[in-house]
């Protein structure tokens, strides 16, 4: 026996298809406008031809005698009366029309030039590059000629009307004409005019048969009240034999010139609009309705076309998608999947002997008993639907060869999503843990790469159903492998929020936690032993926090760097700081600092990179699941709200904030005087007004630092707003201060506001004021309350953020998207060069050292010292 | 007994490295004492760890590429204008910089030139500023005030002293500048410039006033502004609105291997296409960082490479490499689909299907990381 390949598409050829061949390929004839008869039937030789397919339940299409569903539909083909235009190819027959002798056909270039221009087409073909410049140039030399050189025939201007009139010396070429002219053109001429004479004679652009569309493609719908309504492409199909059989009636009956002339014309309408209709020039053809009508044009473009739409993007089974919730228990690459959604979705099994009994255990237990089966595939390929009554007697009928749909059941690999998928972690693979309720549950660690809160984000998840595509999402797509950003060689999953606040409470306090609560709080951890007691305290032994975290941390981890709330002092007191920001890990125990945004933070996680980069993603991912539970065990021990109370700031703090406020209000108020009595000192480069709005905005804004810091002092680290802040969990000191202190100057594109009434920005204020208040400053705080004036301004100032950020979104994807385009079919290959499709090289060594971005840590010098202090310490002799 | 650094450095330019971590490599080693063992111990945990560190053969570094860089513009500002150190000069940054960049615009929407000087010019702010004066294009509104005199017909120039002394010029200078490029001369009384039209009516004498104020007297053309800095290494650095590379090089003083200009294409046009790659690397990185994120210069490499590798600045989109691949499918799923359809009819285009577009729209795996691996388990013939 040998295995099969797989059956592979190799290339796919475009050309034009010619009439002879058209009508080979056709399998009727249409001449009626008619669909159906009154019987409901399809007519023959009508547009809805059983010879062209079928879409009616029950019926057999007469080609290929497939039913509906089967049969993929057959083309036939209208023999239009007079030959009309295409126009899509409507330039290109002016500028062939223009570069060709009117009597000969001839190109209009010297034999030699033509040879030239050949080479140079070829060679661009084998490169696979584009020869529209070549051509262009042809057309242009071409047109300059006069004179036919091969016949000496005059040659005459052509004026092109659009979208499909041509005159020449103002007579009307028609179609049949301008095709007489096309098909005298010689093969090596229409080599050099680029385009292939085997497959794409220029004749063929001029239509004399109309391929009709098999049904398939333009269903028609039967409407609720019996009525059938027919497809946009069966309406344009109907016009355009009404007009072909009117055509025809006319000249035989020997019509004026005239109304032949405009029949033909409304033929060409016709046909225009069928294949495009959004033609600038014509009309769009309507619907009865008043809507245009969508033709073939119209079906391929645009993100909803086929391209984009059905093509490259397609829908798919085996997925479910409902709201995500947090669940810090789960471990960072599992998922809670809801057991309804568990029960529907489905693994294929293939019978083998090792797997029998497993599988008849799945079917015994039907649908409705979770880890059970939804159907069997019998071995001729019927399917069978497993019902709460027929599980039984199917489980002893169950046998080699047979498939079987299982449920999904813990520890199978889902791949999960959420939109907009900008990344390649927005799709990582997780492991299923059905659980009751309806949402998917996702520990918050994982929420930066999918960009996902829980304020009612939905995610998809898709089952892959082959056992390659599982090994693959396993091997490659795991959320552990994906810990590491490939953006900047960090970690991109890590503590958020709570568990940033909860651990800095717990590791940077100093209070005295007794057995009990030690174990509670590592009691989800998988710790079997506490570490030597710090100390005891009536008679009891009690633990630090920093002795709890440290039991999380893998025994060999060495650490020391600068935590988030390091203020940054002129000398760095390191080990000795007295705000614990200097974090020392030694052999696995935390000895000093603080367990913050910088230890354990997603993006900015000191330990994590190293446990990624010198330890191992299974080690990385234990340490967050670990952190991430003892975390909301620590914030829980304490409590951790937040209250306007918290925003209280004392009397005398509020006295200090109106004086800063008033002495900045006469700074101002001085600057505006300086300036009005020319006496305000211009900025280079600036003019006057300008130069005072600097100051102004310069003035006001540090007067809001000012309060801010005033407020600062007065909320100390007890305050739970400035714990979040200093310890980066949420939030910074500016969020603080607007709420507490001072909001501050509103802008509009980074200027006070000036826009409003005349000469001032609301009826409140004196025209001409320039003062603080009149152009939007804030004094005010949130807790305080904004005054109506104030208030305005702050909306102003908010809306532009609002525009702001829904202009980015369609700005940055379409660069997103472009970019992806670019660059999608750039491989590394094995030689270490990247190449994109033409196995054309792009980099001969990627990123110029061939160092994954990944783990571009390597190229800092770091990395060496690393080795060199690890193999000095260790190699001695 | 311990390895001398000859024998280090000897060792370290044999070994199959980035230059980058041998320099790493030799600097380290240069305050640490090793014996032989511990530096074999030291090369082979080296050579390991670089292997490890490599990236794999199949990766699609394409799409990591893009996303890498696509990915934070959502989380760019959008405002146009900020201030790049300079308070006086107005820079586009953040995601319509980005755009521009990738765009490869022919001019971008604030051209701005970064001008270091030579040794000798560099600390010497009187020199300095002679040089500024030198760049930036001075028009006559700068100099003095214009006036018509409707009844004579004429035009009155009064030239500022201070400002003529400030840019080292006379006024004899400027009417010979204004006659050189207008052919139009003037009486000269004392710091006033008399001109008449050709014609004395009122029109082409505001013909004339239009034509004075578009003179150059003095600088580079389409250099609005020269701004002096000092740096913090106490060289003074001129920073300019505007941007003309190839005039400015050829001014005396000017460090021609450090000064440079944010118009790639300009960049292109005077230094060619080396140079425009690594300025497209430069203004990307740049454009990066000043909002605070993070990307790998490997990834805009490769995105500049992939813009520069036919000799030419070509832009990510329709009009350059999205346009100009192989493949027809690829083509028309991306934009402008119809005319890409019907132009691969007419050449008798033929679609390989080697991309990722082409196989996922026929449906079938796409080439790129695993699908790349060409091997068939073969099972013998029964029989045979």
């Amino acid at each position: 026996m040998v295995i099969a390949t797989p059956k592979r598409i190799k290339q796919i050829k475009f050309g034009l298809i010619s009439p002879k061949e058209f009508r080979k390929m056709s399998v009727t004839r249409v001449i009626t406008a008619d669909t159906y008869d009154d019987d409901g039937f399809p007519i023959e030789m009508g547009l809805m031809d059983t010879k062209l397919g079928v879409i009616d339940p029950g019926l057999r299409c007469k080609t290929c005698g497939g039913r509906a569903g089967e049969c993929p539909g057959h083309f036939g083909h209208i023999e239009l009366v007079a030959p009309v235009i295409h126009v899509g190819f409507a330039k290109l027959i002016r500028k062939v029309l223009r570069a060709t002798c009117r009597n000969c056909g001839a190109l209009l270039l010297a034999p030699d030039e033509k040879k030239k221009y050949v080479e140079q087409i070829k060679t661009l073909k084998k490169m696979g590059q584009s020869t529209e410049d070549i051509v262009n140039d042809v057309f242009k030399e071409a047109r300059k000629a006069g004179k036919c050189q091969y016949c000496g025939e005059e040659q005459q201007e052509i004026k092109f009307e659009k979208p499909t009139t041509y005159i020449e010396n103002e007579h009307k070429l028609m179609p049949t004409d301008i095709r007489s002219r096309l098909e005298k053109m010689t093969e090596t001429d229409i080599e050099v005019i680029g385009m292939d004479p085997q497959n794409a004679r220029p004749e063929w652009i001029v239509l004399t048969v109309l391929p009709v569309p098999p049904v398939t493609m333009r269903p028609s719908i039967t409407l609720e009240s019996g009525q059938r309504s027919e497809d946009d492409l069966t309406h344009k199909l109907v016009d355009i034999i009404r007009i072909n059989q009117r055509f025809q009636e006319n000249r035989e009956a020997g019509a004026p010139q005239l109304i032949i002339e405009d029949l033909w014309e409304l033929l060409q309408y016709h046909v225009t609009t069928f294949i495009d209709n959004a033609v600038s020039g014509v009309p769009p053809a309507r619907h009865r309705s008043g809507r245009p009508l969508k033709t073939l044009s119209q079906r391929l473009k645009g993100k909803e076309g086929r391209f984009r739409g059905s093509l490259s993007g397609k829908r798919v089974n085996f997925s479910a998608r409902t709201v995500i919730s947090p669940d810090p228990n789960l471990r960072i690459f599992e998922v809670g999947v809801p057991l309804e959604v568990a029960k529907e979705l489905t693994i294929t099994m293939n019978i083998t002997p090792r797997n029998l009994e497993e599988v008849k255990e799945y079917v015994r237990r039907g649908p409705e008993n979770h880890p059970g089966a939804n159907y069997i595939v019998r071995a001729d390929g019927r399917r069978v639907k497993i019902t709460d009554k027929n599980c039984g007697e199917l489980a002893d009928m169950v046998e080699l060869g047979w498939k079987v749909d299982r449920q999904i059941k813990d520890g199978d690999v889902v791949l999960f999503n959420r939109q907009p998928s900008l990344h390649r972690m927005s799709i990582m693979a997780h492991e299923i843990k059905v659980l009751p309720n309806k949402t998917f549950r996702l520990n918050p660690a994982v929420c930066p790469p999918y960009n996902a809160d829980f304020d009612g984000d939905e995610m998809n998840l898709h089952v892959p159903q082959t056992e390659e595509a599982r090994a693959e999402a396993k091997i490659l797509m795991h959320v552990q492998e994906n810990i590491l950003s490939p953006r900047f060689g960090g970690p991109i999953i890590g503590g958020i929020h709570d568990h940033i606040s909860g651990l800095f409470l717990l590791t940077n306090a100093k209070d005295k936690i007794n057995k009990n609560d030690a174990l509670e709080l590592l009691g989800k951890s998988e710790i079997r032993e506490l570490s030597e007691p710090a100390g005891k305290e009536n008679g009891e032994p009690y633990w630090t926090g920093k002795q709890i975290f440290s039991q999380i941390l893998p025994k060999e981890l060495n650490l020391q760097f600068k935590a988030e709330i390091c203020e940054h002092c002129d000398v760095c007191k390191g080990v000795d700081c007295e705000n614990d920001a200097y974090v020392v890990i030694k052999d696995g125990v935390l000895e000093k600092g603080s367990i913050d945004e910088k230890a354990i933070g997603a993006f900015k996680s000191v330990i994590l990179d190293k446990l990624m980069k010198e330890f191992n993603p299974q080690i990385a991912c234990k340490f967050i699941d670990d952190a991430t539970r003892l975390s909301v065990r620590g914030i829980m021990r304490k409590g951790f709200s937040f209250g306007i109370d918290d925003e209280y700031i004392p009397i005398d703090a509020q006295t200090q904030i109106n004086e800063v406020m008033t002495q900045a209000k006469d700074k101002v108020e001085k600057l505006i005087a300086a300036y009005k009595a020319g006496e305000l000192e211009q900025l280079p480069g600036r003019t006057l007004t300008e130069t005072l709005e600097m100051e102004i905005m310069k003035e006001l804004s540090k007067a809001r630092d000012t309060t801010g810091d005033i407020a600062g002092r007065h909320l100390g680290m007890d305050n739970s707003a400035v714990i979040m802040a200093k310890s980066g969990a949420r939030g910074s000191m500016l969020n603080l201060t607007q709420m507490a202190a001072c909001v501050g100057q509103q802008a509009v594109r980074g200027e006070r506001i000036k826009r409003g009434y005349a000469g001032r920005t609301l009826s409140h204020f004196g025209r001409g004021d320039l003062g603080a208040e009149a152009h939007g400053f804030v004094r005010a705080s949130y807790k305080s309350g904004l005054s109506p004036t104030e208030y305005f301004f702050h909306a102003i100032g908010g809306r532009e953020g609002l525009v702001d950020t829904a202009v980015r979104t369609s700005q940055s994807g379409y660069l997103q998207r472009r970019l992806v385009n670019a660059l999608q079919d750039l491989e590394v290959q094995y030689d270490g060069t990247v190449r994109d499709t033409r196995k054309m090289i792009i980099q001969f060594k990627y990123g110029e050292d061939g160092i994954n971005p990944m783990n571009s840590d390597f190229s800092k010098p770091d990395a060496v010292k690393r080795i060199i202090d690890s193999v000095v310490g260790k190699v001695k002799e | 007994m311990s390895v001398d650094q000859e024998t280090i450095a000897e060792s370290i330019s044999a070994l199959p490295l980035p230059r980058k971590v041998m320099d790493n490599l030799t600097h380290e080693l240069k305050n640490v004492k090793v014996t032989k063992r511990q530096f074999d111990e030291i090369l082979k945990r080296t050579a390991a760890t670089y292997d490890y560190s490599r990236i794999e053969a199949g990766e699609a570094a394409g799409v990591v590429s893009a996303q890498s860089i696509g990915e934070p513009g959502t989380q760019m500002t959008m405002r146009t204008f900020h201030y790049a150190g300079v308070a006086e000069i107005n820079v586009t940054l953040g995601l319509p910089r980005l755009i521009e960049i990738v765009d490869a615009r022919k001019n971008p929407s604030t051209p701005m030139m970064t001008i270091f000087l030579e040794k000798d010019y560099a600390f010497d702010r009187d020199k300095a500023r002679e040089l500024a004066w030198k760049i930036e294009a001075t028009y006559i509104t700068v100099l003095g005030s214009m006036s018509t005199d409707i009844t004579e017909m004429k035009l009155i120039i009064e030239l500022n002293k201070k400002s003529l002394l400030q840019r080292n010029m006379t006024t004899k200078e400027v009417a010979d500048k204004i006659e050189e490029e207008l052919g139009v001369s003037s009486e000269i009384e004392e710091d006033v410039l008399i001109m008449r039209p050709e014609e004395s009516s009122y029109r082409q004498l505001l013909q004339l006033v239009k034509s004075v104020q578009s003179v150059i007297l003095k600088g580079i053309k389409g250099i609005k502004r020269v701004v002096i800095r000092k740096e913090e290494s106490g060289e003074y650095v001129l920073y300019t609105e505007g941007s003309a590379l190839k005039e400015v090089l050829a001014i005396d003083g000017v460090d021609a291997t450090r000064t440079r200009t944010n118009n790639i294409s300009e960049i292109f046009e005077v230094m060619g296409i080396e140079a425009a790659r690594a300025s497209l690397i430069h203004e990307a990185t740049e454009t990066l960082k000043e909002q605070g994120l993070t990307v790998d210069v490997r990834h805009i490499m490769l995105v500049a490479d992939i813009m520069t590798v036919d000799g030419d600045v070509k832009p990510i989109g329709r009009h350059g490499i999205s346009g100009e691949k192989a493949s027809v499918l690829a083509r028309a799923a991306f934009e402008v689909t119809v005319s890409h359809l019907l132009d691969s009819g007419l050449g008798g285009d033929v679609d390989e299907l080697r991309g990722v577009t082409e196989n996922v729209i026929v449906g079938q795996p796409i080439r790129l990381g695993t699908g790349n691996v060409k091997l068939i388990a073969k099972k013998p013939v029964k029989g045979e």
